[in-house]
């Protein structure tokens, strides 16, 4: 298999909150075209890791780098200026604007041709053209997760950063946010997902890594980690 | 009928509660978007309204010691320009520095500020009461006499119904009152999104601050008098304003701004006596000779009284802010609880 460039590389990472490491030196990378899954247990870092790619937080060793440009420690608001978009776990939508407003605002840093964007985040995401002019604070959990993936596609980014975006939602709403990202993959949007879901997810991932204390301790294709063992047990609840 | 209640609770207690809320709705929008916005209470907001109500009567005094004379709404303009820089160079100097401080520190700070501010008017203008407008406006006869209205009393009512309107377009169509309301939702996730949260910032104070300056100088033109404290007079009105309206909800601050400024105006009026006047034409009409005399006689020693003494205005506002924080601390458009 041919490896296509890399967007988003995350480079021997050392992050965390204060004083206190989170990350202990990991690794990980993006290509074009590729859905890039991230499960491990709760405190493993998951989203530690996103919010260093964001700059939300102290890098203290490492390099986080995007389509060959350094950006460690670069400030949010320039790395989101890169259009690397990101939806939060939660609180991620503006719950008093409309949907179509939620788009509008997604569209901060890149206005050019906007109506455009906005019609094809509706064909990319139907059920959201019938609710355009609906509050997103009065839609339900998997339908503010679709507002916030669309909202943040509105720049057309160079990479997608999902923070565990099927958190919280049924299983119906699981599946449609799943085969969303697979959507979004196909449109050409490179993606990065931490997911608690592990055996969902690695069904949509193309590669993945699994995290443990801070560190990495497997990766591999979606399909060479359904088939791990350890994976498997510590995961997605097999059995030995 | 008309004679003894509609023709004096219209336009001796209805009217000016109008108009008085209209003054108090247009104060709180500034109070409730730095709320909603910035996530704390700007006591300085008095003041920056006070400033404008000075700075426009300058700008009338300096017209006039040039040889002409200019309506108080005419020299507004300039006096709203330098009131807007006023409230940016307050956030740039002593708010922005605060900004990722303690909530409580911000409010302090703002707490301060009104008092500089306040210390400052005296020395620039004199710490007397000035007269802003001289003479006694007339009240103008509509409605075969049955309506009496003063110029100043429509322009104030159709001024705030203009600012309003303009205020209402910009928050729901253009990008930046939009944007305005996002990071009123959630700053974090606007950062996130992109939204350059400073420059949101800059507008809030801009909006806010031409929306004091209209206040100040409504109120000037209203009571006709400038004093040094007549920003901090406003500021409890204001607040319970915003927060009856719920904090962070422009639209919540104009209602909760109305019901203010009508409680307060509406309570000095004599309901007893408008009461006994009912019953006495009711025991009239149904030829209850007895209850009409007695009701006659009650109405003609209560329809002086007021229910409760003008003194008490500040007092009602407070009240219905206290009552509100308790009952229902999301106010009525359900705002931010902090």
């Amino acid at each position: 298999m041919t490896e296509s460039r890399k967007v988003l590389e995350l480079k021997d990472i050392y992050a965390g909150y204060g004083d206190t490491d989170v990350l202990h030196g990991i690794n990980m990378h993006v290509c074009e075209d590729e859905v890039v899954v991230v499960i491990g247990p709760n405190g493993a870092g998951k989203s530690t890791a996103v919010k260093a790619v964001l700059g939300l937080l102290n890098i203290r060793r490492g390099d986080v780098v995007l389509n060959q440009e350094t950006i460690t420690d670069t400030p949010p608001e320039s790395v989101i200026n890169r259009r690397v978009s990101y939806v939060p776990q939660t609180h991620n939508v503006f719950v008093s604007l409309t949907v179509q407003e939620n788009l509008e605002m997604g569209a901060w840093t890149y206005r050019d041709d906007m109506e455009t964007r906005i019609d094809r985040m509706y064909e990319m995401f139907p059920d959201l053209a019938a609710k355009r002019r609906q509050a997103a604070g009065s839609l339900s959990g998997g339908q503010r997760q679709m507002v916030a993936m669309a909202k943040a596609l509105m720049v057309e980014p160079k990479v997608l950063l999902l923070d565990e975006p099927t958190a919280g939602l049924s299983p119906l709403y699981r599946s449609n946010i799943f085969a969303a990202v697979q959507t979004i993959k196909d449109s050409g949007v490179p993606v990065l997902m931490v997911e608690q879901n592990a055996k969902q997810a690695l069904g949509v991932a193309d590669r993945a890594y699994v995290l443990v204390d801070g560190a990495n301790r497997h990766t591999g294709t979606g399909q060479e980690l359904r088939e791990d063992k350890e994976v498997a047990r510590m995961f997605l609840g097999a059995r030995d | 009928m008309w004679d003894a209640f509609g023709f004096e609770f219209v336009n001796f207690y209805l009217i000016p509660g109008i108009v008085l809320g209209c003054i108090y709705a247009l104060g709180a929008i500034g109070i409730t978007l730095t709320f909603g916005i910035l996530r704390f209470a700007n006591f300085a907001h008095g003041e920056v309204m006070m400033s404008s109500a000075y700075l426009t009567y300058t700008f009338m005094a300096l017209a006039s010691g040039l040889g002409f004379s200019i309506v108080p709404l005419v020299a507004a303009i300039p006096a709203a320009v330098l009131t807007i820089g006023l409230a940016l160079l307050i956030d740039h100097f002593f708010y922005r520095p605060f900004r990722r401080s303690e909530t409580i520190i911000i409010v302090m700070a703002s707490f301060g500020m009104m008092l500089m501010v306040r210390a400052l008017v005296p020395v620039i203008w004199g710490p007397n009461q000035i007269t802003f407008v001289r003479g006694i406006t007339p009240m103008k006869p509509y409605l075969d006499g049955m309506l009496l209205v003063q110029d100043k009393q429509w322009l104030i009512v159709i001024g705030t119904v203009v600012v309003m309107t303009l205020f209402s377009l910009l928050m729901n169509y253009t990008r930046i009152g939009k944007a305005m309301r996002a990071v009123s939702d959630s700053p974090d996730l606007a950062r996130v999104t992109g939204i350059n949260v400073e420059t949101v910032i800059r507008a809030t104070w801009i909006i806010g601050g031409f929306c004091a300056a209209v206040a100040g100088v409504f109120l000037a033109m209203n009571t006709q008098q400038l004093s040094v404290t007549m920003g901090f007079r406003m500021l409890l009105p204001m607040f319970a304003a915003a927060i009856l309206g719920g904090i962070g909800r422009p639209v919540g601050a104009i209602v909760g701004g109305m019901v203010i400024g009508l409680a307060e105006e509406l309570i000095a009026y004599p309901w007893q006596g408008a009461v006994m006047h009912l019953v006495w034409w009711f025991s009239e009409l149904i030829n209850a000779t007895g209850m009409a005399e007695w009701a006659k006689a009650l109405h003609k020693d209560l329809r002086g009284t007021p229910l409760l003494s003008p003194g008490y205005k500040a007092g009602v506002a407070f009240g219905i802010m206290v009552i509100m924080l308790i009952v229902r601390p999301a106010g009525l458009f359900k705002g931010r609880v902090f």
